[in-house]
């Protein structure tokens, strides 16, 4: 079966001043699958998944979603054609309650953003809450997202990038930060959540542990480029990878 | 071609004492990152302080040059006690309370100058030595302007060599790029800000002592000076010493030429047109540098819950109450009071929209409540409509003004966004202060009177009160609605609200437009109440007005603007009754409020009443 890929990135570059933190990457995403971005420190894995969900532009290059050109486009249309994200540094409204963090997202996927008129209170709560089931956090619903511990304020982040249903997560390591057990905990849920909608799923993390239990294929990128690609195991036993990044591993 | 070149001369004369100002403040914002309101307070005191000094001193002749050094030092020292008792506390703070303290201060000092000095114009001594003129090309040109032609670029050159070749001057320019830097090398910061805080005093002050024998002194010498020399930081680049050179000597020759070329209507607005241009193709200035922009969590505002008064339904029920059945019993006056407060609450309450909801730091909130009584004003009188529908239209030509500056103004953010909110305010000022065949000029528009079936003080205050309560319901429900919570998203974390597919312009451009359309409302009340119209209601004062109405009923509360515009109208209506001096006690309330109640006072009963209900329950 030849199926066309969801993501298709060809050759895209990005330099800051003098320096070329993106040369030339391309890639090819199917549908459903959940893969890695590793690399090195300031291998350019931010920099790649800021060009895909629009916060920079390309210097060259293309990004192809369904077929379609998204490169150039601002954040909002591209989260609007179906590819959602969250931070590095968790990213949530701080003066709204959890359940009004979700709320904004999914009145904005309804296109209601710009309602001047109705009550936000009971409008797509439902909807609101059962997100906030999904990542476990119905209990913290009506608290204000200031109060939540770190590891809360990452599950509510993945409960905002699920509320446009998104065909496409790109998660920025989802896990930084987080007490080992909560690393494997969180990026299981992530998981679990998107395999039943056939989700794809790209993220970059550093905790190998969690890399090696939830990804189906890994890319190493370094210094800007894409050194490897191919299953974990694959990944692991190349001798370029071993050499350059994984040293003393497995 | 002489008159060119003596104008041309006349033009960078002015750019000298523009320099002197604008480096000096230029400092004070590199470092501190504080848009110093009373710099052009410090100009003035240091005018009128050397003008007495030339007098007072036993000197003879020289006494002259004596008060032109020792008043700018008189004035540093005061500087520095001013950053040491109260800027130092709110260095952290959200920008919207540092720009707030140092109005303070402008209102204050602004208030000492008129109780030691008087209202009355003042002119300076002539400089023994340097009176009279020379000629130049068959043309004669002031011998003093001559010297300071000769001494500006004497004073670039010491302030460039402090700059680049003492340890604290590389100090300087180290905490304006990257401060944090500073502070890990182990340099004393708090003595730091303080010196830099002095210096740049002491530029103001010497430019104020020198311009003395100039100009007449009068005591709106600070607001004219203030507004000229941030279009002139914003124009060279904030934190740029050079780049104050190089917007002063800009500005400086533009108004000399534009005084020669263009229609009258635009001498003023012509700088602010440049500083608008300049802002909007390079927003950090020609010689500044763009920086990533560290804003703390929730913007230039900082954080708030917001929106949601829980006052029990009784406190409602009495207000509305005491709102229908009082005004009958009440003189006259009282009853014109009541209209003003209501005017004044529109206007705030849509300010508080921008600032609290929104995050997004407007100081010049004015122009959109002065337009609209403007609207008002020459609907009724120019286009001969009825005055109920100059009434009902007068917002739409406030909300248009609103959509049009607001284009430009959401393309950037924090104290740019101030400046540039700032300059389109003073551009409808100018022009409406100067298009005598249209607007009346300076001398405003008179006999702007409800019809007659509205014309007794109840009628009136029935009909404010209808549309006051239709606009604050407005506003109410926009800030509760999908639309409200998510500009308080994209105050709260731009790029997360961008990541959840909103647009963030033209967000927060409807949100303009709305705030617009609230405070043109405010301003046609306003100007039927009044029977006239002036550009005062457009100036900067007034736009600083609104913010300390917003300020003193808590900035992220709705409701807490009507309450500050009340306590805020009482309070002027109370206090000038005892005293004269009433913006000094503003400027006191104003500095109080900011460094001990900076949630305001509505947000303060806000949170007692909270406590004492979770105590009790």
């Amino acid at each position: 079966m030849v199926e066309t890929p969801l993501l298709e990135v060809r050759d895209v570059w990005k330099a800051f001043g003098g320096v070329q933190a993106v040369a030339g990457v391309s890639l090819t995403l199917p549908r459903g699958e959940v893969r890695a971005l590793i690399g090195p420190n300031g291998a350019g894995k931010t920099t790649l998944l800021n060009l895909l969900t629009g916060q920079l532009a390309c210097d060259g290059g293309v990004v192809l979603f369904k077929r379609e050109r998204i490169s150039g486009l601002p954040p909002e249309r591209i989260w609007r054609r179906g590819i959602s994200r969250t931070f590095q540094v968790t990213a949530t409204f701080a003066s709204l309650t959890v359940l009004e963090n979700v709320q904004v997202a999914i009145l904005s996927h309804q296109g209601r953003s710009r309602d001047l008129f109705s009550r936000t209170g009971r409008l797509a709560r439902e909807a609101a809450l059962d997100f906030l089931k999904r990542v476990g956090l119905e209990d913290q619903a009506e608290n204000v997202c200031a109060s939540l511990s770190f590891g809360d304020l990452k599950r509510l982040e993945l409960a905002i990038a699920l509320a446009n249903e998104p065909e496409l997560l790109v998660l920025d390591e989802p896990t930084a930060g987080m007490a080992p057990q909560e690393r494997m905990d969180l990026m299981a849920l992530a998981v679990t959540i998107v395999r039943d909608r056939a989700v794809s799923v790209l993220f970059t993390e550093h905790d190998m542990d969690v890399v090696f239990a939830a990804a189906e294929r890994i890319m190493v990128l370094h210094q800007g480029r894409v050194i490897a690609e191919g299953t974990p195991r694959a990944v692991r036993d190349d001798p370029q990878v071993q050499a350059i990044y994984l040293g003393g591993l497995g | 071609m002489a008159l060119l070149i003596v104008q041309l001369l006349t033009g960078l004369a002015n750019a000298m004492f523009l320099f002197l100002v604008a480096s000096g403040l230029s400092l004070i914002f590199g470092v501190t990152r504080i848009v110093n309101f009373a710099h052009g307070s410090f100009y003035m005191l240091a005018a009128y302080l050397a003008s007495t000094l030339v007098t007072a001193l036993p000197l003879g002749p020289s006494s002259f040059y004596a008060a032109v050094i020792l008043a700018p030092l008189g004035v540093a020292l005061l500087g520095g006690l001013i950053e040491v008792c109260l800027l130092r506390r709110i260095y952290r703070a959200p920008a919207l309370y540092q720009l707030l303290l140092t109005f303070a201060v402008v209102l204050v000092i602004g208030d000492a100058v008129k109780f030691f000095w008087g209202t009355e114009n003042r002119t300076g001594p002539s400089p023994p030595g340097l009176s009279g003129s020379v000629p130049i090309l068959g043309q004669l040109f002031p011998t003093y302007d001559l010297a300071i032609l000769l001494l500006g670029p004497l004073f670039a050159l010491s302030l460039w060599a402090m700059l680049h070749r003492t340890r604290w001057g590389i100090l300087i320019r180290a905490a304006t790029s990257d401060r944090e830097m500073v502070g890990a090398l182990g340099v004393n910061q708090t003595w730091l800000f303080t010196g830099v805080f002095v210096l740049g005093t002491w530029l103001a002050g010497l430019a104020g002592a020198l311009q003395m024998p100039r100009v007449a002194l009068t005591t709106v010498m600070d607001s004219t000076v203030i507004v000229e020399t941030f279009v002139v930081v914003v124009i060279g680049g904030m934190g740029s010493a050079f780049g104050a050179l190089l917007g002063a000597v800009l500005i400086g020759v533009l108004q000399a030429f534009g005084i020669l070329w263009l229609p009258r209507e635009f001498h003023l607005a012509i700088v602010f047109i440049l500083m608008a241009a300049v802002l909007i193709l390079r927003p950090w200035g020609l010689l500044g540098r763009p920086e990533a922009e560290t804003l703390p969590p929730g913007g230039a505002v900082g954080l708030g819950a917001g929106g949601r008064l829980r006052a029990p339904g009784w406190v409602w029920a009495g207000v509305l109450l005491m709102a229908v059945a009082l005004p009958p019993l009440l003189p006259a006056y009282y009853v014109w009071v009541l209209v003003e407060i209501l005017a004044l609450a529109l206007f705030a309450a849509s300010l508080q929209l921008l600032v609290g909801t929104g995050g997004m730091l407007s100081f010049g909130h004015a122009a959109y409540f002065g337009l609209g009584a403007y609207g008002a004003a020459l609907l009724m009188k120019r286009a001969a409509l009825p005055m109920p529908a100059a009434f009902a239209l007068a917002p739409l030509v406030a909300a248009a003004a609103a959509l049009l500056f607001g284009a430009f103004c959401v393309r950037l953010s924090g104290v740019y966004f101030a400046m540039l909110t700032l300059a389109f305010a003073q551009i409808a000022f100018a022009i409406v202060h100067q298009w005598y065949d249209f607007t009346g000029g300076d001398n405003g528009i008179l006999g702007v009177w409800p019809s007659a079936s509205l014309a007794t003080p109840v009628r009136y205050y029935t009909l404010a009160l209808l549309a006051a309560a239709v606009g604050l319901g407005f506003l109410w429900r926009v800030t509760g609605s999908p639309f409200g919570y998510t500009l308080r998203a994209a105050r709260d974390h731009p790029r997360r609200c961008q990541a959840i597919g909103v647009n963030l312009r033209a967000h927060r451009l409807l949100a303009f437009g709305v705030a617009g359309l609230c405070a043109g409302l405010g301003g046609a009340i306003f100007a039927f109440s009044k029977g006239s119209v002036f550009p005062d209601y457009l100036s900067m004062p007034m736009s600083v007005q609104s913010l300390v109405m917003v300020l003193i009923g808590g900035i992220h509360a709705l409701a807490g603007a009507s309450v500050g515009a009340a306590v805020y109208k009482l309070l002027d209506i109370v206090i000038t009754k005892y005293t004269g001096y009433w913006q000094a006690v503003l400027g006191g309330v104003l500095a109080c409020l900011v460094v001990a109640f900076p949630h305001g006072l509505v947000g303060f009963v806000q949170a007692r009443w909270t406590r004492m209900r979770t105590s009790l329950g």
